[in-house]
């Protein structure tokens, strides 16, 4: 091996499998964006790991050429804990559905986020149960026909960036998968963030939830339906930018810019450091009313649970010496027998 | 630190006696487990040898005074060999009118009876849902029965230090200690070394109150009437010769897996979700930061067993442990990591079932989920610990086979054996042997992709970990090609790998010693048992030796795959006797594996086997299988 680091390219993460996917599905376009990002990331193939549970999405570690485990329903997050706990130096991607994360892996998703456990997590949100053919997940909207609710979904939807601001995740994104540039710069974000880095992904089921996403995906009308969080700068939206978010009292609201009455530093300006009441807030703007958010939500930084993990067994060797099995065992009280 | 003579000599009459079985009992808030460890350390620094039994409600702080808040503490220490915490109890102490109706019926006839007679009001008696005093019954006469007012005695030999009622009251425990010590002429100075450890040096008041109420404890003992005789109890002399300690079983667990980690080089990554009686695992490992030891407490079972799995991949010793309800919820997760075909050990501390059950009481009903409670064909290797001590080795020899296999391996406790304790004979750490693990540096296969599931003649693949260079695969819970790993639905190789995985875990018993009997090898009546049961099954089958019945033992410690010895040993006798803590599951697999007539002795009470119900059961088959030799042979 040489000392000097060969440039890594989008073909050494790209693995000998055939990709089972459905032609036109947006799972593609995530792997695609995936393994453009990877060789910039730097970390080399041997030292990345990707864990997924149970979907179509999660079937992405076999179509990348690093360490993988394509896990059970709704695991993946534990098993990447695991991981992390016993080998901090690896780069960790955990891949999940909509279903894998907030139905049956809800639990683990939350206390992933609040660990704050350095890896990342990819949420490909299709907003239905793509591998098990059709039937509804915790994010399809009310009212939505599927293979399980033919008169329509009753629950009520799980926004997941709320769910990830409540958990206190310290990186929350959201991009959609068609929007490749948008993708690969929020994936290079999640993996710069040190803690779990949460990327919630529009993606499109072409074969039992078409079109899901279509206002955020169509160049012709995502302008005006989403809005590209950037920090520092004003929240303004729309073809010609000519609306833009404003905070009122308590609430957000949308102000028109163009007849000069309100002024941009009137303007909502997005901070990444916010606190999480201001990114609750974000996080509640929908369609059809609001534009929603699309970029990084949130990236603060704190300790991460390895770090203190890890930090008290190196404390308490510090402090106590390398543990001493004879010693142990020989501690309190003991006695002999003869001979 | 204790400045007087710390065990004042006796100058009554003592008997020398060759074992002792008492039973301390009282309200769950009294102190019992405690004054029983005491009792059980101190007699186990006298050279005894011991077993003990500690017996608790599963309520915290169950209504004080009830029935469902006694909790009790039984120890057996004696001159010679034994292997259970006794049948019948020579000493009963009981704090409280609750506690005396509820244990009673274990004191032999002719026993002492020690009682709190302070606590036996009408108020206490009310609690007790007593109508009448126990104390008046003519019962009573059956029993050496010795009333001590402890609460009052206790409270005016702490007076000095002008502490609450509430507090003094405290002490009363360790009054009752100072009697029970000068009762069997134990020696109180682990006790008091342990009073001034654990409430302070020097001038707490706390640790001077308790060790002024032991101390005036043996005195009463010493000056009373009523108590005529102290009794001793020489040191053991079957020992072995070594350096001895007590140990408790899931201590035991948690020290085995210490050795084990340093064994094979490796450290402890331990993944749990509290639960009865597994959480003393995690609290004793959790101590072990030091020895590099990683606790984690997940959210769940599942994200334990999860984590295990992350941990196991990543090259490290994982491990998870729990009982039944959280065994139950690992299940789907145990069969990825058998698919993944990783290392790590599965500790299953049994309890009383179905769902929550009995959670604090024993029980051997968790073998069937073990073995079989799992979709597919998804057979794992189960070894099973046979006393508290035998819990540091069996975690040794499973993750022996983890990684000589590269699978799973589960362990079976139970709380009967996880709570119980004995004396340990102190390994030479510098004689352990090595557990050794390869990691691969280098592809096995020189013309293509490394071969995660190429096999060697144990059939186990490689443990190729993350971070090394050219070996990057991927695993799931997919079928995969032999070889390649490849997720594939070809039906000849899901056949193939069904097989495999099978062959893989029966080529654990090449690695296992077979199975020993105790006593003949042949004759009458052969008893099978396995796991905590083991104390009571061997004292039971000796005693039958004894009366000179052919009766041998075979204590089964290696359930899954069997030893490869176990169909022909079975084969040499007459009858077979499965005595389980459930409704015959070992039974079941004998019956269907080795097609023998075999007879269950089954317990389902949430308490061990008492040696007097085993030996009559035994006596019986013994005797009328005589009974029918004879009759052929004439
Ligand atoms: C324990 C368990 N229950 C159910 C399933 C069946 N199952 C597989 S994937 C899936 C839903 C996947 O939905 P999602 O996570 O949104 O992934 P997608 O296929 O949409 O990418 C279900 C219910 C399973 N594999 N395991
Ligand atoms: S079912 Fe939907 S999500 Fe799954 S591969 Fe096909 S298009 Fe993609
Ligand atoms: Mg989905």
């Amino acid at each position: 091996m040489s000392t000097v680091l060969p440039v890594l390219k989008a073909d050494d993460f790209t693995s000998d499998q055939d990709i089972r996917w459905c032609p036109g599905c947006g799972d593609y376009s995530i792997l695609a964006q995936m393994k453009k990002v990877l060789p910039e990331i730097g970390v080399p193939p041997e030292k990345t790991v990707f864990i997924s549970g149970i979907g179509c999405s999660s079937r992405f570690p076999y179509y990348v050429n690093t360490y993988g485990i394509h896990s059970i329903h709704g695991r993946a997050p534990a098993v990447a804990t695991g991981l992390k706990l016993t080998r901090p130096d690896l780069s960790v991607w955990v891949i999940t559905g909509d279903g894998d994360s907030l139905s049956i892996g809800g639990n683990h998703f939350i206390h992933l986020l609040r660990r704050n456990v350095d890896l990342n997590i990819v949420m490909f949100n299709n907003r239905i149960y793509g591998l098990t053919k059709g039937q509804y997940s915790p994010t399809s909207v009310e009212g939505q026909i599927t293979k399980s609710t033919p008169m329509g979904v009753v629950d009520h939807p799980i926004n997941p960036i709320s769910l990830a601001v409540g958990a206190e995740a310290t990186f929350i994104a959201r991009s959609v998968d068609s929007n490749i540039k948008h993708l690969a710069s929020t994936l290079k974000r999640a993996a710069a963030h040190k803690g779990t880095s949460f990327v919630e992904v529009y993606q499109n089921c072409n074969v039992f939830n078409d079109g899901a996403f279509s206002y955020a995906q169509d160049k012709a009308t995502r302008d005006d339906t989403t809005i590209e969080l950037e920090h520092g700068k004003p929240m303004i939206f729309g073809k010609n930018k000519d609306r833009g978010l404003r905070l009122n009292g308590l609430s957000v609201e949308i102000v028109n810019l163009e007849d000069g009455k309100v002024k941009e530093d009137d303007l909502l300006f997005h901070d990444e450091k916010a606190t999480s009441t201001l990114v609750y807030m974000l996080s509640r703007l929908r369609r059809p009313d609001f534009p929603e958010p699309i970029g990084v939500f949130r990236d603060v930084i704190t300790e991460t649970f390895e770090e203190a993990v890890l930090g008290q067994i190196k404390e308490s060797i510090e402090q106590r010496g390398r543990g001493n099995l004879q010693k142990l065992f020989n501690s309190g009280e003991t006695w002999k027998v003869g001979a | 630190m204790p400045t007087e003579a710390s065990s004042p000599s006796i100058s009554k009459e003592i008997k020398t006696v060759s074992g002792i079985t008492v039973r301390l009992c009282g309200d769950s808030g009294d102190g019992m487990q405690l004054l029983g460890t005491q009792l059980t350390n101190t007699s186990a620094l006298a050279g005894n040898d011991i077993a003990t039994f500690p017996d608790f409600p599963a309520e915290i702080r169950a209504p004080r005074g009830t029935r469902a808040g006694v909790s009790g503490f039984q120890v057996q220490f004696a001159s010679h060999e034994v292997h259970t915490p006794g049948d019948s109890l020579d000493a009963l102490v009981a704090m409280n009118p609750a506690a005396l109706v509820t244990n009673l019926a274990d004191l032999v006839k002719g026993g002492l009876l020690i009682v709190n007679e302070d606590s036996f009001e009408d108020k206490d008696l009310k609690l007790a849902k007593l109508k009448v005093n126990p104390l008046d019954e003519p019962a009573m006469e059956n029993y050496r029965l010795v009333k001590v007012p402890m609460t009052k005695l206790t409270k005016l030999a702490v007076a000095e230090f002008g502490m609450s009622t509430k507090e003094a009251d405290r002490s009363k425990n360790f009054f009752a200690m100072g009697l029970v010590y000068w009762l069997y002429g134990r020696n109180m100075d682990a006790t008091l070394r342990f009073i001034h450890g654990k409430f302070g040096e020097g001038k707490s008041v706390v640790a001077q109150a308790n060790e002024k109420a032991l101390r005036a404890g043996w005195a009463f003992g010493e000056t009373i009437e009523a108590l005529g005789t102290s009794y001793q109890v020489d040191a053991a002399t079957v020992l072995k010769p070594g350096t001895y300690r007590n140990i408790i079983g899931n201590q035991a667990m948690a020290w085995g897996l210490l050795a084990a980690a340093q064994r094979s080089g490796k450290e402890v990554f331990y993944a749990s979700y509290p639960i009865t009686p597994a959480s003393d695992i995690l609290h004793e490992l959790c101590k072990f930061k030091n020895f590099g030891v990683c606790t984690f407490q997940a959210e769940d079972e599942i994200a334990a067993m999860c984590s295990a799995i992350g941990a196991s991949y990543g090259g490290q010793m994982a491990v998870t442990t729990s009982s039944g309800p959280g065994i139950a919820l690992k299940t789907e997760a145990m069969g990825l990591a058998l698919m993944l075909e990783l290392p790590l050990l599965v500790i299953d501390v049994q309890r009383g079932g179905p769902s929550t059950g009995l959670p604090t009481k024993t029980e051997q009903s968790d073998l069937m989920q073990v073995m079989f409670g799992r979709n597919g064909e998804a057979p794992l290797p189960v070894l099973a610990a046979q006393s508290p001590a035998d819990c540091f080795e069996i975690v040794q020899e499973a993750w022996m086979l983890a990684t000589q296999l590269m699978l799973p391996v589960i362990v079976l406790s139970d709380g009967f054996i996880a709570n119980g304790s004995e004396p340990w004979l102190i390994p030479d750490v510098s004689k352990l042997t090595p557990i050794p693990i390869v990691h691969p540096t280098e592809s096995n296969n020189p013309d293509g992709a490394f071969m995660p599931y190429k096999r060697n003649e144990l059939l186990a693949r490689p443990w190729a970990i993350p971070g090394t260079e050219g070996l990057m695969h991927r695993v799931g819970g997919l079928e995969k090609e032999d070889g390649t790993g490849n997720i594939s639905y070809d039906p000849d190789n899901h056949q193939k790998m069904v097989q495999i995985r099978a062959q893989k875990v029966a080529n654990a018993a090449k690695l296992l010693p077979p199975q020993q009997v105790i006593g003949p090898q042949s004759g009458e009546l052969l008893v099978l048992s396995w796991g905590g049961t083991y104390g009571s099954c061997l004292t039971a089958v000796q005693k039958a030796q004894e009366q000179g019945l052919s009766v041998a033992l075979a204590h089964i410690r290696h359930l899954n795959p069997f030893p490869s010895n176990l169909g022909e040993i079975i084969s040499r006798y007459h009858q077979v006797l499965i005595p389980e803590l459930n409704m015959g599951q070992l039974r079941t697999l004998i019956r269907s594996r080795y097609l023998v007539d075999a007879v269950g002795y089954n317990k389902i009470k949430g308490k061990p086997f008492t040696v007097t119900e085993l030996l009559e059961k035994i006596t019986e088959m013994a005797r009328t299988g005589n009974r029918i030799a004879q009759r052929t042979a004439s």
